[in-house]
């Protein structure tokens, strides 16, 4: 009888292991992780230098992924924008795992607050994200910290609904019943009993909200309230591009292809996630 | 500060000699909303060392009336009347906090599924070393030597190994082993089991059941054995509490609750068990179902379903002492003339 096989640890992550989209997901979003943090060693160029020598270059054998209007390197671009697009999106899955726990929680458990704070999730969830966004930025200045703010305030209400969720169910087992007829106290019931066995949906959620998030930074850097320039991010590169799309094309495709990949690799990540914690859409 | 010094300072009218373990009294719980009565006027007493089953249909107010005894009543039933008496104490009286208090050291449950009544994702050996740290302030390596002692003391194998078990990997038997090792864990004298062998193999029930009678007896344990199954209340019982529709329809010794039923429900539940030996017969069953709550007949509430209903059930009956300990309430069987 080995420990390993033998834990729900055990067990989960020999499913995991067995469960090909997860693989994959895990795989992509580890590479981009590691290329993110190696960023600095592994950038053939300062991302931000300008070199008007070599201005709009097209990939080359110097520029492996070109340049753009200021002769900056494309590749070193999106290895250290990586780092501000990961950063933001592992910010804003921390905020809102922390405040839509948070929410959901006392919402679940404490019957009495649960409309009140419900109805105000469902306002903020009514708002659009990228306006909320935007009309943050707008008052307090384009900033990594305000892009963190902004879409932890958008994503948070969706999490506190699912924890909710979750809670409602968890703390009608006879276990929570159980822990009361031992003299727990509610706080005790509801850290060592309810919300340690409502992790599961939440831990899926907050992947597909990395995922979200960096989709949302580079919509907003876009648009032009993300993180100033001339620092990279994903979304201000294809920014810079988007004046040279015909005769620059490779400004915009490759950071493109840069966000496709993280988003698919959380989101099958997510999947495979959903599919081992889901009891429901177990086969 | 705890044991029978401490009951004694804090109730002032101080009883003659030893106040029983349990006493209920006169106990009414309420819907909020509408004030419609779940339990109806039950009162009982449970000794040390004494088993008190309490029988009844589903729906007979069986289990709520163990959390009520717990504190446990859900939001929306209150205890409108009566005292829930613990060595004389009056729990009913006490803050919910207080109340609380008594849980997990004077009060401890067993419930009804070992399936889901232990924490899914926490080892079972620190479910146990939990309440020896929270509830008798032991410390880790004190809790984990006394915990690995309960496992023995309720035969559960290889002890040291089933410690860093979790739930699911240990089968219906021993989970409800480790639910009572956690209720012994509290040294509480009053124990209450809800159905606590309903969702067992036949086999492990009577193992289940053995071990609760013998740790009664070893620790002069209160039990009150909440069960729907004849069987297991003339193996188990001392004495035995017939609940209808949360009303108490009969009180007695085992010996004569079986012998002498007089309550009509009671000999419908007894003529209900399957015989084994002798020409097969129809099954006898009672015709209809418990009234629910807020929808009670006037007077006797067994009285729709009851073959000897005269006229003046449309009264409550009260619950007349028929001998020394068995008492029934019915205006047909049981004579009138010995009121308590």
């Amino acid at each position: 009888m080995s420990e390993a096989a033998t834990t729900p640890l055990g067990a989960m992550w020999r499913r995991l292991r067995r469960n090909r989209s997860f693989v994959i997901g895990v795989a992509l979003v580890s590479i981009i992780v590691a290329v993110a943090i190696l960023a600095p060693l592994l950038a053939p160029h300062d991302p931000l230098r300008n070199n008007f020598r070599a201005r709009l270059q097209p990939p080359s054998a110097m520029f492996w992924l070109g340049t753009d209007h200021f002769g900056r390197d494309i590749l070193s671009r999106i290895l250290h924008g990586a780092r501000i697009s990961l950063v933001i999106g592992a910010s804003v899955v921390v905020v809102t795992g922390i405040l839509g726990t948070a929410i959901g929680a006392i919402a679940g458990f404490f019957r009495a607050l649960d409309e009140p704070i419900m109805r105000l999730m469902d306002a903020i969830m009514a708002f659009p994200a990228i306006l909320l966004a935007m009309a943050i930025a707008a008052v307090m200045g384009a900033s990594v910290t305000n892009v963190v703010l902004a879409l932890s305030i958008a994503t948070t209400p969706h999490t506190a609904r699912i924890v909710r969720g979750s809670v409602l169910v968890v703390r009608e087992m006879e276990y929570v019943e159980a822990a009361r007829a031992l003299g727990a106290s509610e706080l005790r019931v509801l850290f060592r009993h309810v919300l340690v066995n409502t992790t599961g949906p939440l831990i899926v959620r907050l992947t597909y909200v990395f995922a979200i998030a960096i989709l949302a930074e580079a919509a907003l850097s876009f648009i032009g309230v993300g993180p100033p320039p001339p620092a990279p991010s994903f979304g201000n590169i294809i920014a810079n591009g988007r004046d040279f799309m015909i005769v620059a094309p490779w400004i915009t495709i490759f950071p493109g292809l840069a966000i496709i990949a993280v988003v698919l690799g959380l989101n099958l990540l997510g999947d495979g996630l959903r599919d081992v914690l889901d009891p429901r859409t177990r086969i | 500060m705890r044991g029978a010094d401490a009951f004694s300072v804090a109730s002032p009218n101080a009883r003659p000699a030893t106040p029983p373990l349990l006493a209920v009294e006169g106990l009414t719980t309420r819907l909020v909303g509408t004030g419609a009565s779940v339990l109806d006027d039950v009162s009982f007493e449970v000794e040390e060392g004494e088993t008190v089953c309490v029988v009844g249909e589903s729906g007979s107010g069986k289990s709520m009336l163990a959390l009520a005894i717990m504190g446990l009543l859900p939001p929306a039933i209150r205890i409108a009347q009566g005292a829930i008496r613990l060595r004389g104490q009056d729990l009913a009286r006490l803050s919910p906090a207080e109340w609380r208090a008594r849980r997990g050291r004077d009060l401890a449950m067993i419930f009804q599924e070992p399936m889901t009544a232990l924490n899914p994702v926490m080892r079972v050996g620190t479910q146990v070393a939990e309440v020896l740290r929270k509830r008798r302030a032991m410390s880790d390596q004190a809790a984990r030597c006394e915990t690995l002692r309960l496992f023995e003391r309720v035969g559960i194998a290889h002890a040291a190994a089933r410690f860093d078990a979790y739930p699911h990997e240990l089968s219906g038997g021993l989970r409800q082993r480790v639910m009572i090792a956690i209720a012994l864990a509290t040294e509480a004298r009053l124990l209450l089991a809800d159905e606590p062998t309903t969702a067992l193999d036949v086999t492990i029930q009577a193992q289940i059941l053995d071990l609760l009678n013998d740790l009664r007896r070893d620790r002069a344990l209160g039990l009150v054995l909440i069960t729907h199954d004849l069987g297991v209340v003339a193996e188990m019982a001392d004495r035995v509490l017939v609940l209808y529709a949360g009303r108490v329809a009969e009180l007695a010794p085992v010996a004569s609750l079986f012998d002498r039923p007089m309550h009509p429900y009671t000999r419908a539940l007894l003529a209900s068990i399957p015989a084994i030996e002798g020409p097969r017969k129809r099954l006898a069953a009672i015709d209809g179902a418990v009234p629910a709550v807020g929808a009670m007949p006037e007077g006797c509430r067994f009285r729709p379903r009851c073959q000897l209903a005269a006229a003046r059930c449309t009264s409550v009956p009260p619950l007349a002492q028929l001998e020394p300990r068995h008492h029934a309430a019915c205006w047909v069987t049981a004579p009138q003339d010995t009121s308590p």
